[in-house]
């Protein structure tokens, strides 16, 4: 009997990845961040403030098991080993499950420190869209967060409801966005304020004999629709930029820009990295600082 | 920072908003227990100021815990005792 082949639709790509411009780090400061999210897990590791090695990977069920499988891999092929690294900063959902972390700092201010490093010191608002919330950022040139708000009452709006919708269609999760264009117009959007809604809609209007393309446009729209509303009570000011995971989903990206007026930033990095390598970058800054302090201390 | 705790539904909007720059100042912190529901605890943020935060099992809820000082259509009693003007609701 012909065996059927399951595939995994929600499965987003892992990845790690090495600076190819620092063929060593020895000499510099090695700092480390770890955001352990509720589906998403990075490392990112910098040589005196510039990102040497990362890595992004799930969470899976073990927070502890997460951070240390994804700094090993982020370190895979440097040389590198826990003691080089001077400080390390455990933040997201599961920060407090890093067991080599120095300090903890919670996402947002870790997000926004990263959103600065990402997309330059002009961005002022911040919309970051997770495995299982979002949160709308406002932040100085500094990076320093002047508001948040979050939501994380429903998985509508995250990208837990984007696998959801994936595994229901059939289609790949990296596909959607691009997918969600190839509509003639438009259609109105699906339930934005619940995912089950959302989900039982899409597969009602499947069997209405609409076509996946217009189904992931509808739910794309639904998407943009609910994080547009956490935008405008947070208020918006430009530069704006989308950090987490449904930032490389062209077709909530656009319909967001559509919605609110604006155009996002182009990201330089990897935009779910944003956390970790903010949570890298102030603990480069506590290590300045610290030593700065012990420099004046000793004269 | 102003920080924004709560949630989005169906039927509406529910945030608790704090100004931490004021509220780090604040050191008796009278909110706390001014609230029936306990919902104010203190944390240090990232910034090692104690500041005022809604304690994380009850920002999904906030609806229902703030729903006897709505009802009483007067200033809700964290609001009433807070000197720095501090705390503000969404709905």
């Amino acid at each position: 009997m012909a065996e059927i082949e399951k595939v995994e639709y929600w499965r987003w790509k892992e990845s790690n990845w090495k600076n190819p411009d620092i063929p060593d780090w020895r000499g510099s400061l090695i700092t480390a961040g770890i955001d352990i999210g509720s589906t998403s897990t990075q490392a990112v590791i910098m040589a005196d403030g510039i990102p040497y090695a990362y890595s992004n990977m799930r969470t899976g069920s073990n927070s502890p098991d997460s951070a240390i499988n994804a700094i090993n891999w982020a370190m895979k092929d440097t040389g590198l080993t826990l003691e080089d690294i001077t400080y390390t900063i455990g933040t997201g959902y599961g920060r407090v499950n890093v067991p080599f972390s120095n300090k903890t700092v919670t996402e947002i201010t870790c997000h926004s420190r990263g959103a600065n490093f990402i997309y330059g010191p002009s961005i002022r608002t911040i919309l970051d869209m997770g495995g299982q919330d979002c949160k709308a950022i406002h932040c100085d040139e500094n990076g320093a967060v002047t508001s948040f708000m979050m939501n994380d009452k429903c998985a509508a709006g995250t990208g837990r409801g984007m696998e959801v919708i994936a595994n229901l269609l059939a289609v790949r999760v990296e596909d959607i966005g691009k997918m969600s264009f190839e509509i003639d117009e438009e259609p109105p959007p699906v339930s934005s304020t619940c995912v089950i809604f959302a989900k039982s809609e899409a597969t009602k209007l499947m069997r209405a004999g609409w076509t996946k393309e217009k189904v992931l446009a509808a739910y794309c729209h639904a998407m943009a629709l609910r994080v547009v509303r956490l935008l405008e009570r947070n208020g918006m000011e430009l530069d704006f930029a989308i950090t987490g995971g449904i930032a490389k989903n062209i077709g909530v990206v656009k319909r967001i820009e559509r919605l609110m007026g604006v155009t996002a930033l182009e990201p330089k990095w990897d935009t779910q990295i944003a956390g970790a390598a903010g949570a890298a970058l102030i603990a480069k800054d506590l290590v300045e600082r610290k030593r700065a302090k012990e420099a004046v201390a000793a004269k | 920072m102003i920080a924004n705790y709560g949630y989005e539904d169906g039927s509406g909007h529910y945030y608790i908003k704090i100004d931490t720059a004021k509220c780090a100042e604040c050191s008796d912190k009278p909110c706390i227990k001014a609230c029936p529901e306990q919902l104010y605890v203190t944390e240090l943020d990232d910034f090692d100021d104690e500041v005022i935060i809604i304690r994380e099992d009850a920002r999904n809820t906030l609806q229902t815990n703030c729903a006897n000082c709505k009802a009483d259509q007067k200033m809700e009693l964290c609001r009433q005792v807070c000197p720095s003007d501090a705390i503000g609701f969404s709905w």
